[in-house]
């Protein structure tokens, strides 16, 4: 009897190309074909039957399942270490879906305040419209999570590495503290790909990612994915009914004494899918397949690029501070080791001495980045969030968020990085000289 | 407890092999875990047959049910335990004495001692596992469902047996 632990999966960069995308069994297709398709044919009535009562795997509709976009999932659930993985329209519809598979009316969960600006509006304002409701914390000190916890709690939230703040969250003692509570971690990980950190490792139970960004990497196709550990207990407590009790959606089916360890995963699909139709569509899903293929050599190049543009900015005499936790002077270096030893990510703020009306300035004078609302692209991007992406909040919540009014985001892109340090370069320079005009300047 | 490992080459043989499943503590209820393994193994063209004393002498899914695995007039390849993990030792005893190959327990039913036992016998022993998952794992059925099955392939067939 060998009962010793022996499976080691591949290594990362044989999972990127080859998990999920075996040869098409019907044409020997090497690459994973598009499905596109709405329907699929049922053997006969019983067959039929038997994919509605889900007893047999297949596929019905491409608004719960797809051939492309289940190659994508198994691929995302691979990188991750995972049991499954669901796969969204976008990230914010994969968050949508995450906490739909586990919310009732009147739950609350806990969420770092240090998030995309997108998802604290969505989770402040579209998810109370659900009677779902959230409690901030700031995030740098994990016992602010511990505290937030009610009897209503059903999950902790937090990015690992937030955007845009260049915080890093200390995983191990947040996800212990989920772990008490009996609630799952989720931990957004769109920021550092399961090539730079694996949650599932720290605790975490529930991974989402926004695919959009450095998963697809190109900045041609969104998608979103919540990927399930499998290790998460669902039975430990009375907090999740819509897993661990019959289900009037499904005639009362039971789906985590049915489907074990991917219970949370067919649910996703099954019910939060069917009834919410935020679908990921195959072309899409083919899109974000291709790039993940290159996701380890495109995230070294993009830690390298960063790295080097950090440096150049904290020595420029118009820049007040940057926030980058592979800098010595951020005090997340240490967490970066941990957590990011390959690299802090290439996505980070900075401040222009000057405040917004700089931070302005400078956006609109670089010449080479692009000034945008996305990251993750190949292109570097440059953005003011107090303009644009956190312009919803508060000006509280802005900086809360690292969002305040000097406050420029760049994404750092795979470009030779002499150019993008010398685009830099030229728009700090204007930004400083006439930040809005050689007249206001004059003044 | 330490993890159980099998190795895939060892369930690929096994559901090769097999051809008659005894299924121990399946239910007649439609909406039941152990009715959907039925269905499904069913249709991957395994005979199933039920045990179930409740069930005895009608018929689920087509089949005609029996008390106990000694009642069984066919030769059955596997056993399939749908039981809690402490009630497991006297099905393995008949499973034994049957002279069935394979003891095979469910997900989340384990019974080192009885397993033991069946291994000293010469009976291939899974526990913790289920078959038709495996099954689906193996053959990529279960990455449909956006499930990790682990298995990486240049191969275009993972046909596991002829149906």
């Amino acid at each position: 009897m060998s009962k010793e632990p022996k499976y080691k999966p591949p290594g990362f960069e044989t999972r990127a190309i080859h998990s999920g995308a075996a040869p098409d069994p019907t044409t020997g297709a090497r690459n994973v074909p598009i499905y596109q398709t709405n329907s699929f044919v049922f053997d006969d009535v019983d067959h039929a039957a038997s994919l509605f009562n889900l007893q047999t795997f297949g596929y019905i509709y491409s608004r719960l399942t797809n051939p492309t976009v289940s190659a994508l999932e198994e691929k995302v659930a691979a990188l991750e270490n995972g049991r499954g993985a669901v796969a969204t329209s976008s990230g914010h519809a994969a968050q949508l879906v995450a906490f739909y598979v586990l919310m009732e009316p009147g739950d609350r969960f806990v969420a770092s305040r240090n998030l995309y600006g997108g998802s604290i509006t969505q989770f402040t304002h579209s998810f109370r419209k659900f009677d779902w409701h959230v409690d901030f914390v700031d995030p740098t000190d994990p016992e602010n999570f511990r505290a937030a916890i009610t009897p209503e709690t059903k999950a902790i939230f937090t990015e690992n590495l937030a955007n845009p703040g260049g915080i890093i969250v200390d995983l191990e003692p947040v996800s212990a503290i989920a772990r008490e509570a009996g609630i799952p971690l989720i931990v957004d990980n769109t920021m550092a790909t399961p090539y730079l950190c694996q949650p599932f490792d720290w605790g975490a139970d529930l991974v989402v990612h926004s695919m959009t960004k450095f998963l697809g990497g190109h900045g041609a196709a969104m998608g979103g994915t919540v990927v399930e550990s499998g290790r998460f207990d669902w039975q430990q407590n009375d907090k999740f009914p819509g897993l661990t009790q019959p289900d009037p959606a499904y005639h009362g089916l039971t789906f985590h004494e049915t489907f074990g360890d991917f219970g949370f995963t067919t649910k996703a699909k099954a019910v939060a899918l069917r009834d919410l139709g935020p679908t990921l569509s195959p072309m899409n899903a083919f899109l974000i397949m291709t790039g993940i293929e290159t996701l380890s050599l495109r995230m070294a190049r993009h830690v390298e690029n960063a790295q080097a543009v950090a440096e150049f900015l904290e020595g420029h005499p118009a820049v007040s501070w940057v926030s980058y936790a592979g800098l010595k002077s951020s005090p997340f270096h240490a967490l970066a080791q941990k957590y990011l030893p390959k690299g802090a990510g290439s996505v980070f703020t900075f401040g222009v001495k000057g405040g917004y009306q700089s931070g302005i300035g400078m956006v609109e004078s670089v010449e080479l980045l692009s000034h945008l609302a996305n990251i993750g692209d190949t292109r570097s991007l440059i953005i003011h969030p107090a303009s644009t992406t956190h312009r919803q909040l508060t000006e509280e919540q802005r900086v809360a968020a690292g969002a305040g009014p000097d406050v420029v985001r760049l994404s750092i892109g795979l470009e030779t990085v002499d150019d993008i340090i010398a685009d830099l370069d030229q728009a700090l320079d204007r930004a400083m000289k006439a930040p809005v005009s050689v007249k206001a300047a004059a003044e | 407890m330490n993890e159980l490992y099998y190795p895939d080459w060892l369930i690929r043989r096994i559901l090769r092999e097999t051809d008659t499943i005894a299924m121990v503590g399946l239910s007649a209820n439609w909406n039941r875990p152990s009715y959907f393994a039925m269905k499904y193994l069913q249709e991957k063209g395994y005979r199933v047959i039920p045990v179930n004393p409740r069930a005895a002498g009608s018929e689920i899914l087509g089949e005609l049910a029996y008390a106990s695995l000694q009642d069984i007039p066919e030769k059955i390849d596997m056993v399939d335990i749908f039981r809690r993990s402490e009630q497991v030792g006297p099905i393995v005893e008949e499973a034994i004495a049957v002279k069935a190959p394979v003891v095979w327990m469910q997900l989340g039913v384990r019974n080192d001692e009885a397993a033991a036992a069946a291994e000293a016998a010469g009976v291939t022993v899974i526990m913790d596992r289920c078959p038709k998952i495996e099954y689906g794992r193996l053959s990529g059925e279960l990455g449909w469902s956006g499930i990790n099955t682990r298995v990486i392939t240049s191969r275009r067939s993972k046909r596991i047996r002829a149906a």
